[in-house]
Order: structure tokens, then C-alpha cells, then sequence
């Protein structure tokens, strides 16, 4: 009989153990032999030869930075659910838990950088600058998304899974033809997010495939959250994702995706690599999606509580407040001030959400095309008639 | 004026765009050094370099994904798909994607794309190779679809769909690429219009792609017998330009539709049911149409059954003044 398991190279950590199976648990806390780690969960720095010199330079002041930003992050997420909850949002998808996963790679890029993100990535919109309150119309339903895409240099929300690694890769194929890749000052690299689940998706392989045969300056960034809805990892990979970057031809490494250093610095890196003509790389940040998919999920009827309880333990934003404390000796001033902020930017949220006005029923026809056809103008100008009908009434 | 054959139309057409802009790629499988395998981009690799004219890895979402991509960084891809059957892998980028981008961005993004698709029958292919999925597209908001006929519409609808900023899909009328006809110094024609190919006075045959010609034999066959039909090349499916359809109608009283592809949910019925709405009280007859059977597209020796021809054109003529 087959064992396919049996020439599987993978590192029998980083799969559930037997004591994971038999009490239930699919996913994995343990990242394995390959993960890579500047700040352990209890909040100790360590060292990485390999990608540590590129969080070398992080002291007190950034790491305080991160801590902010993943605080502030963690808290437009709670207000995201708790205003569908009451009925202001349609709809909310938790970062919970992916924070340092985010802000890590969010702050590794420059302005020149371009990212395309999924649909998760509230903090890596907030590391470019993108004000909360850009992405609540498209909970609401008021609006796909209104930042500038091409200004931020961060594309609108890809809900089809997958798609979006494609259109990176494309992207970052234009910037290879424009010269932006190589030892200039303007170089440029292009950093693309998606989960474990859409690692099935042909879209992700042809990305893959296109990047390497243009050798496309593009990061693919899969943030590993162990669970595509209702369906654990192993359903999609026999191998660690990271591990697959190698039947593409280029690297792929395994960061712990709840240690904000570690994944800045192999963002760094990976960017870097991508800039000077080395691209493309995978990262699998390995992390835990500590919430629902969405606020229309329960997990309840999939998963155990006992894996929240030993990925609580691996918090990225606790991790980071002991090391400031403990490293840095940073007082309990700060922390206020953190707590305080993120108050005052919560009831901002909320109160930008409550205020928003429905679009008019002519932002139907609106930027369908650069140009309506008369065709589109006449059912336009019917429907706004007759919609005008009941004005009054 | 110069006579040249429809591929070789488009592929100066091609060629005057990339000179025009340097922003406009070309790209595909086998389409640089082989020239594609109908040829249409023959020397464009040559001319332009590797990085205007991409032989692509065989992907068709790779195709769209990147165009896409492309776009949103400024350039004007041209994206070849090889054969319509072939179309599918990449109809989730076109549809999710390309269709949408600007919407979603509220004109934020354009997407100056160009998906050319060699379509129908008629060359004795293999399965995938002959068929007509351009109502796939129409249906599809966002997107514009076009066709062209004869080699001076294919010279300057290429060039004007690829000057467009929204996404164009253009089909191209694979069994007429080695027909020649005369190309014209200047735009015949706006891009999204219809036009009368042929004036008649008693019925209207409206058509598009690879029929038109067909229908242009069916009409001079009918006016032997006189009868007088007129010939509308519709050029655009989407947006429909239907004023001259609806002009005609109003003269003729009589209207069949015709096309390869199947009649079910398809750009004929479209004509058909806007005919109506419009026309009513001018009809004479029902609109009728010949078209293409609901079936997938048969094996090749079935395939002058399967394709509206000159007979079956005047048959439908012959019903629509019977009635």
C-alpha cells in the first residue's frame, strides 16, 4: 500500500502531533525547525543569522511603533465586529491574531513598494496610510473600497480567492519592464497577500509560475492562519506551504508570522531580494486565525477551543509589551497614552460608520465604463425617472 | 488604400498601435517568434523586443491576471487567446477582474485591456477550435465586445479598441483570416457602431464576424430572384448600436438575426427582444433567426450543418416574407 507520507520531506513538527489528533485539535502551534523568530512569544529577543541584521536596527522608539500600530490595528478590528454586531456593518473579517503578521510586513515596505492585498489585511492597509474609515463601505455596502489604490500604492480588496497573486505578479512584471529592478535608487517591488486556503487555487500556482519565468519582483506573502473557513491546512498541503517555493525555483521561508521583527525583517529581506533582480520569494507567515472568518462564521462547529488557548499563549502584541517592558524598561506612561489613542480613534470609527450616508441609486452606473453607452444612459435615465416617481409619495 | 488579408489588417493595426504607444504589449502564447499560430502578430517580436511582444508561459488566467496587473501599472496589454474554446481558464480573471476593476475603483483604475479571440467554425478543426462564446461576454458588465467582418474593419476596430480604456474583447472571424479586401487610410467607423453593408428595401439581415460575408452571397443571390435585402454588419455586441437596425426595421418590416453561435440566451436574442420593444407596431413578421443549434459545437464533418449558409440565410428570408 501507499504511504505517501513516507516521502513526504517535511518536518514532523511542523504537522499536528499525535497528541494535537487525538484530542481533537487540526492545526499546529508549532512552526517547526525552519521557523524564524527574533522575539520568542515570552518576549525575549534572539537571534537569527540569517535575517536577524534586518530588525537590527529596530530599538525602542520603532518597537514602539509596532506595539501602536498593532494595538490601534487590534482595535479597529473588535469595533469592525462589534458594529456588525449591531447592525452598522454587514459584515466584518477579523484580523485577530494576525497583527504582527501584518504591521511586520505593512511597515517593511517603502512608499515605492505596491501591494495587493485579500481581504484581511486591515493592518497592512493601516501601515499605508490608509485611514479605518476607508474600508468600512465595503462592510457597509456603501462603496468596493474608496482609497486611491494607484496613490497609496495598496490595490483595492480581492475577494475571488486567489486572483489577486496574478495581478501582483503582473504588476511587478511592470515594473520589471519599466527598469525599476536592479542597483538604482527608484527600485521597486510589489508584495502580494493571501491565505493558506487560496494556495489551492490555480490562480496562486499560475502566479507562481509567471513570476519565476519573468523573474518578477514580487513577494508572495501567505499568511498562514491554519484554517480556510471551516477547513484545516491538511486539506490543502501535504507539505509546509513555504516548502512549495522550491518547485518553483525560488525561496521560500517560514517565518512565525506572530512576532512582528521576525516578520519584518524577512519582509525586509524578501523585498530586498526582489528589488535587486533575486525575485520572486515566498513567506509563510506562520500565525492563527484567533477569530471567525467572518462575522457570518462559527467556529464552534469546527474547531476546539483548546488550539485559541495555545495560540493565546503565542500573542504577538503581548510578546512585544513584555520586551518593551522588560528590554527597554519602557513605563506604564506609554501604554496609557497607547490605550488612550486607540479610544479615541474606536469612537472616531464608530462615529464615521454611523454617519455614513447610503449612495444615491445612481452610483449604479457609475465608472461602469470610461464610457456609457447610450444603451447604459437610457436605462440609467429611465431608472432615475421612475425612482423620482415616489418622491413625495 | 492597400488590399491585404484580415490577419494581415490586423496585424498592421497592431503594429500602428505599438508604434504609437509604447505603453501597448502584446501578449500570448506562441505569439512572438512563431508570430501566433494564425500568424496575426508575425514580426511584431522582431520589431518590438521581448518585452512588448511576451510569449507567455500557456495560462490563460496567467494571460488575464497579468494584463490586468499590467494595467493597473499603465500599460495597455493586448492579450492574445489562442482559440475561443480556449478562453475559460482565464473567463474568472476577465469576468472577477478585468470587468470590474474600474467600477470597484470608481474610475480609480482604468483597464485599457484588449482580449483578442479567434472564433467559429468552419476550418475543419478539432473540439475547442470553432467556437462562438461571444454572448458569454456580452452578458458581462463591464466588459465591451466587438467583431469584426473584413479586413479594413479588423486594421481599424484593433486600433480603436486598443485606444479604449475600458476592456474590450474583440473577436476575430478565424475562416475569413486569409481573405483579402481593401484597408482604408482613416477610420471607417466609430468603434461601437453598427453599419449597413448593404442597402435592400425588403428585409433586414442583421449579422456579424464571419457571416456577414455570408449573408453579403445570400443577399446577391436573393436579389436574382428579386428580392431585396438589406445587410447590417452589427460590428458591436455589446454595446449594441442598434439605431440603424431599428431604422431598417421601420422600412423593411422583416428582421432575422444571424450568427454561429447558439440562439439561446444569446446576442440574437438580444437583438431580437430590443427589435420588438421598438419596433412593434413596423414588424410585419416576427424577428426570426438563423443561428447555430443549442448544442456544443459539433464534430468538424458535422460542421457545414451545424453553420448558418447562404441556403439557410434565405430560407430564414423566405420565411420572414412568407409570414
Amino acid at each position: 500500500m501507499s504511504r505517501p507520507q513516507s516521502w513526504v520531506p517535511t518536518d514532523p513538527r511542523s504537522v499536528p502531533t499525535r497528541e494535537h489528533v487525538l484530542s481533537g485539535l487540526h492545526g499546529t502551534d508549532e512552526g517547526g525547525a525552519e521557523l524564524v523568530q527574533l522575539l520568542t512569544p515570552e518576549g525575549q529577543r534572539v537571534s537569527d543569522d540569517r535575517f536577524g541584521s534586518y530588525a537590527g536596527d529596530v530599538g525602542a522608539e520603532e518597537l514602539q511603533g509596532f506595539y501602536r500600530d498593532m494595538v490601534l490595528v487590534r482595535r479597529i478590528d473588535r469595533e469592525g465586529n462589534a458594529l456588525q454586531r449591531q447592525g452598522q456593518l454587514g459584515i466584518w473579517v477579523p484580523l485577530l491574531g494576525q497583527e504582527a503578521a501584518q504591521v511586520g510586513a505593512g511597515r517593511a515596505a517603502t512608499p515605492r513598494d505596491m501591494i495587493f492585498p485579500s481581504y484581511r489585511e486591515h493592518g497592512v492597509a493601516w501601515c499605508r496610510g490608509i485611514d479605518p474609515t476607508d474600508l468600512l463601505g465595503i462592510f457597509r455596502g456603501t462603496d468596493h473600497g474608496s482609497w486611491d489604490p494607484i496613490a497609496a500604492r495598496f490595490h483595492l480588496y480581492t475577494i475571488v480567492i486567489g486572483n489577486q497573486c496574478l495581478n501582483a505578479t503582473g504588476y511587478a512584471m511592470g515594473q520589471k519592464f519599466e527598469g525599476k529592478v536592479g542597483d538604482g535608487p527608484d527600485t521597486e517591488a510589489t508584495m502580494c497577500f493571501f491565505g493558506d486556503g487560496a494556495t489551492s487555487q490555480g490562480d496562486v500556482h499560475e502566479g507562481f509560475v509567471w513570476a519565476a519565468a519573468y523573474d518578477a519582483p514580487v513577494v508572495f506573502y501567505c499568511q498562514n492562519n491554519q484554517w480556510a473557513i471551516s477547513v484545516p491546512l491538511e486539506r490543502q498541503t501535504r507539505v509546509p506551504l513555504f516548502q512549495r517555493a522550491r518547485g518553483y525555483g525560488f525561496p521560500g521561508v517560514r517565518v512565525d508570522g506572530n512576532d512582528v521583527l521576525a516578520c519584518l525583517a524577512v519582509s525586509r529581506w524578501a523585498l530586498e531580494e526582489c528589488r535587486t533582480g533575486n525575485g520572486p520569494v515566498l513567506i509563510e507567515a506562520f500565525t492563527y486565525r484567533m477569530d471567525a472568518h467572518t462575522t457570518s462564521d462559527d467556529p464552534s462547529r469546527y474547531r476546539l477551543a483548546d488550539e485559541l488557548e495555545l495560540w493565546k499563549l503565542k500573542d504577538p502584541i503581548e510578546r512585544v509589551r513584555v520586551n518593551l517592558v522588560r528590554e527597554h524598561g519602557v513605563q506604564q506612561d506609554f501604554f496609557d497614552e497607547v490605550q488612550a489613542e486607540s479610544d479615541e480613534l474606536a469612537a472616531r470609527f464608530r462615529a464615521f460608520c454611523a454617519a455614513m450616508p447610503d449612495p444615491a441609486p445612481d452610483r449604479m452606473f457609475s465608472e461602469v465604463y470610461a464610457e456609457l453607452s447610450p444603451q447604459l444612459e437610457a436605462e440609467k435615465a429611465a431608472y432615475l425617472e421612475y425612482h423620482a416617481s415616489f418622491e413625495g409619495a | 488604400m492597400t488590399t491585404m488579408t484580415l490577419a494581415k489588417a490586423l496585424n498592421s493595426g497592431l503594429r500602428a498601435a505599438m508604434e504609437l504607444d509604447p505603453k501597448v504589449l502584446v501578449m500570448g502564447e506562441d505569439v512572438g517568434k512563431l508570430g501566433g499560430v494564425f500568424r496575426v502578430t508575425d514580426g511584431l517580436a522582431k520589431d518590438f523586443g521581448e518585452q512588448r511582444v511576451l510569449d507567455t508561459p500557456l495560462s490563460e488566467s496567467g494571460i488575464i491576471g497579468t494584463a490586468v496587473g499590467l494595467a493597473i501599472r499603465g500599460f495597455r496589454p493586448v492579450c492574445e487567446i489562442q482559440f475561443d474554446g480556449f478562453v475559460f481558464p482565464g473567463y474568472d480573471q476577465i469576468v472577477s477582474q478585468l470587468a470590474k476593476v474600474r467600477f470597484r475603483s470608481q474610475g480609480k483604475v482604468p483597464m485599457p485591456v484588449v482580449v483578442r479571440i479567434p472564433f467559429g467554425g468552419g476550418i475543419g478543426a478539432v473540439e475547442h477550435h470553432s467556437e462562438s462564446p461571444e454572448s458569454l461576454f456580452a452578458h458581462v458588465a463591464g466588459l465591451k465586445v466587438v467583431a469584426c467582418s473584413n479586413p479594413d474593419d479588423a486594421h481599424w476596430m484593433i486600433r480603436q479598441a486598443i485606444a479604449s480604456d475600458d476592456p474590450v474583447i474583440f473577436f476575430e472571424p478565424k475562416r475569413r483570416y486569409w481573405e483579402k479586401g481593401e484597408v482604408g487610410e482613416t477610420e471607417p467607423a466609430p468603434l461601437f457602431s453598427s453599419r449597413i453593408v448593404r442597402s435592400g428595401a425588403d428585409v433586414t439581415v442583421a449579422c456579424y464576424g464571419p457571416l456577414v460575408k455570408t449573408c453579403l452571397e445570400a443577399a446577391a443571390a436573393a436579389e436574382a430572384e428579386g428580392t431585396d435585402i438589406e445587410v447590417i454588419d452589427l460590428r458591436s455586441l455589446s454595446p449594441l448600436d442598434l439605431g440603424p437596425v431599428f431604422s431598417s426595421v421601420r422600412r423593411t418590416g422583416r428582421l432575422v438575426v444571424v450568427s454561429e453561435a447558439p440562439s439561446e440566451a444569446s446576442v440574437t436574442s438580444e437583438v431580437a427582444a430590443r427589435v420588438q420593444e421598438e419596433c412593434f407596431h413596423s414588424l410585419e413578421a416576427p424577428v426570426l433567426r438563423v443561428t447555430g443549434f443549442d448544442t456544443p459545437y459539433p464534430p468538424s464533418k458535422c460542421e457545414d450543418d451545424y453553420l448558418p449558409d447562404l441556403d439557410r440565410v434565405l430560407d430564414g428570408v423566405d420565411r420572414a416574407l412568407g409570414w
